[in-house]
């Protein structure tokens, strides 16, 4: 089988992010940068799935700037065997990002495309729905188990009530959840291997995709900060306060 | 409990802007060093020291290693499991030989990464920086039977090495070790005696220890010229390499200690030890000199790596902790009081260990290349002479300057958390306890000035001490038209003047009364130290300066490269004149007290 596997390059989730002066977006110069933590665990499963035989090869892809390339190399480094690059510097979309991959899908033929369930930069949690949708494919969202059988996948996903498995007939998409498993450090001797594995460079053009954003952001802005609370004296007080503002 | 962020931005910055390794394709391992793999590395590296290691420092401060009656060692808790993630990952072989399992990349590098594990935890990176050592002196003056033999598990981490140099009675004069090998039938050596202050000397980490331990055969002159080296595993091997019996060497005890708890210092009895001859009989101190100076450059990382963690926690608190109000007026008038950063006295701590970290490491670095540098075949030995020349001069400052100033940051930010500071629970007071070891073990910090003064200061005529000259005078001459550098050029011009002084003030009075020497020593190491510093600073300015004329998107990290540079060029380099005078002063008044009135 083969596996594909997209990844964002995005904020790491370390850095604590701030808006632009100009209210435009959030400040990118100069942060650290690293592979969307739900992405990496799909890389992880990928390799898992490899390890255990079920998996032959593992392409890792990212659509973003060229240095998304770096974001390439440490799945490369965990253990992905090559990369594919969709370089496009602007802001992109859900949509875009689906239809480009609908278009590696049909060069590649994966048998399992299994992404994160959701980029912790725009918090969408659309991409993997929206691509089972255009290749017609079954999905299985937010996995926290992910067991292959011949022909079929077997998912868990972690629901309101608690967890639900769902048998998928391959190919088919998984995106993946924090507590599927966690991921390995890239080995040294892996990291230097990884500089040698390939990396194909292509452009939403190649793919016919158009991947003009269909949303406007009009303004991003901090939170407000908050305001220091009161104490009451007594619990008939608070049911007053309570009560004066309508809340009971 | 602190907490540690590794500094790869700025160890990327002195390695593509300020050394401009890519120049250096030519070394081996650099041309496969680029800028995008050495990231690679360094972020994962800095993955494993801030989430493996660093959260084990405080616990294994307080736990410490055990011996236990049946005289196996154990390490704190959580240590077994980070090693195993550290050889999983390959981390021990980044310097070492293709040809033994190794990476094979430049020393420059091994120095970042040895920054990153001791300010994460220096206890636990005392386990696998000994075995460099022992590969070092291995790969060095080993047979070819000796390296297939040891260096593919020590490289790979499945085996660690020690240095066994001390004994009860001797330690700074190995000319006085007692340590007997009688030679065996079979060609090897039964070793029996007693070491002390054996770091890493026994634990639970590797399945197997390769100690290399000096002894005397019994031919053997008297003095540091009878002394020979030998390979002494605390398990044999079979002759296929595989694990035999228990060797007759254990641990008779662990030093309860000021720091480092976490790491076993220990105490070495070896019974009538099976151990091999490494290298020339007799020669064993030539051996031991190879591990010894790779270790003082080791040490002074050491210096370096406190301070540097030490300052990163004490900037968080010095943020956080609010406390009065800032003499020219409320800071932060919505809250009951400022940040205590507001208080000058405060930033002087915090910029005492800042500047000192950002051009130390710069230091260490460049002393990293020239290492690389006077090993490498492709260099002319022409160039490899003089950068063997200056690494040794860099060596004892390194070693002496860094754990000295490694103790007074640790100190500094120690100091910024008051009372806090002194309580176990933040954390700080162990970073002064892990340096204090740091000024005394490898050479004391006295022995590293006298090194300075009595070796390589007047060694092969002074050559290396012109060739530092020059290179000070020809880097000022090369940039002394340059204006906006002149806040750099100015206080360093000043330095190397004094510097000068100093070098002729030792040759003409050295010589004449030794005692002058010796009492200058460590003033003329700090002085020179300071020296290097500022020099390193003005490297630094420059390449900022041209980055910020040339237009960079991240102007806030080359503007505060100069700010914190000129505080250094400013503030602390006029301790050369204070230093300058008392190594003037001479040697009169230290020895003119009898002893017995003491």
């Amino acid at each position: 089988m083969k596996v594909m596997v997209p990844v964002k390059r995005v904020v790491d989730y370390n850095v604590k992010v701030r808006v632009k002066s100009d209210n435009t977006g959030v400040e990118l110069a100069n942060v650290k940068m690293s592979m969307n933590p739900f992405d990496e665990i799909a890389v992880e499963e990928a390799i898992r799935l490899k390890e255990a035989g079920k998996v032959e090869e593992i392409v890792v892809v990212s659509i973003g700037p060229k240095a998304a390339t770096e974001t390439i190399r440490t799945g490369l480094a965990m253990g992905a065997d090559r990369g594919i690059l969709v370089e496009h510097d602007d802001e992109i979309h859900p949509l875009a990002v689906a239809k480009i991959l609908k278009g590696i899908v049909g060069e590649e033929n994966p048998d399992i495309v299994l992404l994160g369930k959701q980029a912790i930069d725009d918090d969408c949690n659309q991409t993997g729905q929206m691509l089972a949708q255009l290749l017609g494919w079954a999905q299985g969202t937010f996995a926290s188990k992910v067991e292959a059988e011949d022909g079929s996948l077997n998912v868990t996903r972690e629901v309101d009530g608690g967890l639900e498995t769902v048998k998928l007939n391959l190919p088919a998409i998984v995106t993946t959840d924090l507590r599927l498993n966690e991921p390995r450090y890239a080995s040294l001797p892996n990291i230097m291997k990884a500089k040698r594995k390939p990396i194909d460079e292509k452009t939403a053009a190649d793919y016919g995709v158009d991947a003009t954003p269909r949303l406007k952001t009009l303004k991003v802005e901090e939170p407000a900060a908050r305001e220091a609370g009161i104490k009451v004296e007594s619990v008939d007080e608070l049911v007053g306060k309570l009560k004066e503002k309508g809340l009971i | 409990m602190p907490t540690y962020r590794a500094p790869i931005k700025d160890q990327q910055f002195i390695l593509n802007e300020v050394l401009n390794i890519s120049n250096y394709s030519h070394l081996h391992g650099y041309a496969e060093a680029t800028p995008d793999l050495v990231s690679a590395i360094l972020e994962e590296a800095s993955k494993l020291v801030e989430n493996e290691l660093q959260p084990l420092n405080l616990s294994g401060d307080h736990e410490g290693c055990t011996r236990h009656d049946d005289g196996t060692v154990t390490t704190p808790k959580g240590f077994k499991e980070a090693y195993n993630k550290f050889v999983e990952g390959g981390w021990s072989g980044l310097t070492a030989d293709p040809e033994y399992g190794g990476q094979g990349m430049p020393h420059l590098l091994g120095l970042c990464l040895e920054e990153l594990l001791v300010s994460s935890n220096m206890a636990f990176a005392m386990y696998p920086g000994l075995s460099l050592g022992a590969m070092a002196a291995i790969s060095i003056d080993g047979s070819e039977e000796q390296k297939q033999t040891y260096l593919p598990r020590m490289v790979e981490g499945a085996w660690t090495g020690t240095m066994n140099l001390t004994e009860p009675h001797c330690g700074t004069d190995l000319g006085m070790l007692r340590t007997k090998a009688e030679p065996n039938d079979d060609g090897s050596y039964s070793i029996t005696g007693t070491k002390i202050f054996i770091s890493a000397g026994d634990h639970d980490l590797s399945e197997n220890i390769i100690h290399l331990v000096l002894a005397r055969l019994p031919d053997a002159p008297k003095g540091v010229k009878g002394i020979s080296l030998f390979i002494v595993p605390k398990i044999n091997l079979n002759d296929d390499g595989s694990l035999g019996d228990k060797n007759n060497v254990s641990c008779g005890s662990i030093e309860e200690k000021m720091g480092i708890h976490g790491n076993a210092t220990c105490v070495m009895n070896y019974d009538g030890a099976k151990g091999f001859l490494i290298g020339e009989a007799h020669k064993g101190l030539k051996s031991m000199f190879i591990m010894m100076n790779a270790a003082r450059l080791g040490v002074g990382i050491q210096g370096l790596g406190l301070s540097e963690v030490s300052y990163q926690n004490a900037v968080d608190y010095a943020n956080d902790r609010i406390q009065g109000r800032a003499l020219s007026g409320p800071k932060a008038p919505e809250k009951a009081a400022d940040p205590i950063i507001v208080h000058a006295d405060v930033r002087r701590m915090l910029l005492n260990c800042r500047s000192f970290n950002e051009s130390a490491r710069a230091l260490a670095m460049w002393a990293g290349l020239l290492i690389d540098i006077s090993r490498d075949e492709s260099v002319s030995d022409e160039e490899r002479q003089w950068s063997d020349d200056i690494v040794g001069l860099l060596t004892p400052i390194i070693k002496g300057v860094y754990t000295d100033r490694g103790l007074e940051n640790t100190v500094n930010a120690q100091q910024v958390f008051g009372g806090h500071g002194y309580v176990s629970e933040w954390g700080m007071e162990q970073f002064v306890r892990d340096a204090r070891i740091t000024q005394i073990y490898e050479g004391t910090n006295g022995i590293q000035a006298l090194d300075l003064v009595g070796r390589k200061l007047g060694g092969n005529g002074g050559r290396a001490t012109q060739a530092m000259l020059k290179m000070l005078g020809d880097f000022l001459a090369e940039h002394k038209d340059n204006e906006k550098l002149a806040d750099f050029t100015g206080p360093l011009a000043d330095g190397v003047k004094d510097l000068q002084n100093a070098v002729m003030w030792l040759m003409q009075n050295g010589m004449a009364n030794p005692d002058n020497a010796g009492a200058g020593a460590t003033s003329f190491m700090h002085l020179m130290g300071h020296v290097l510093l500022g020099y390193m600073w003005t490297r630094i300015a420059a390449v900022a300066t041209d980055a910020l004329a040339n237009g960079t998107d991240d102007p806030a990290f080359y503007e505060n490269k100069l700010i914190v540079g000129r505080y250094y060029m400013n503030r602390r380099m006029p301790e050369i004149k204070a230093l300058l005078a008392e190594l003037q002063a001479g040697a009169d008044d230290v020895m003119a007290l009898d002893a017995a009135s003491f």
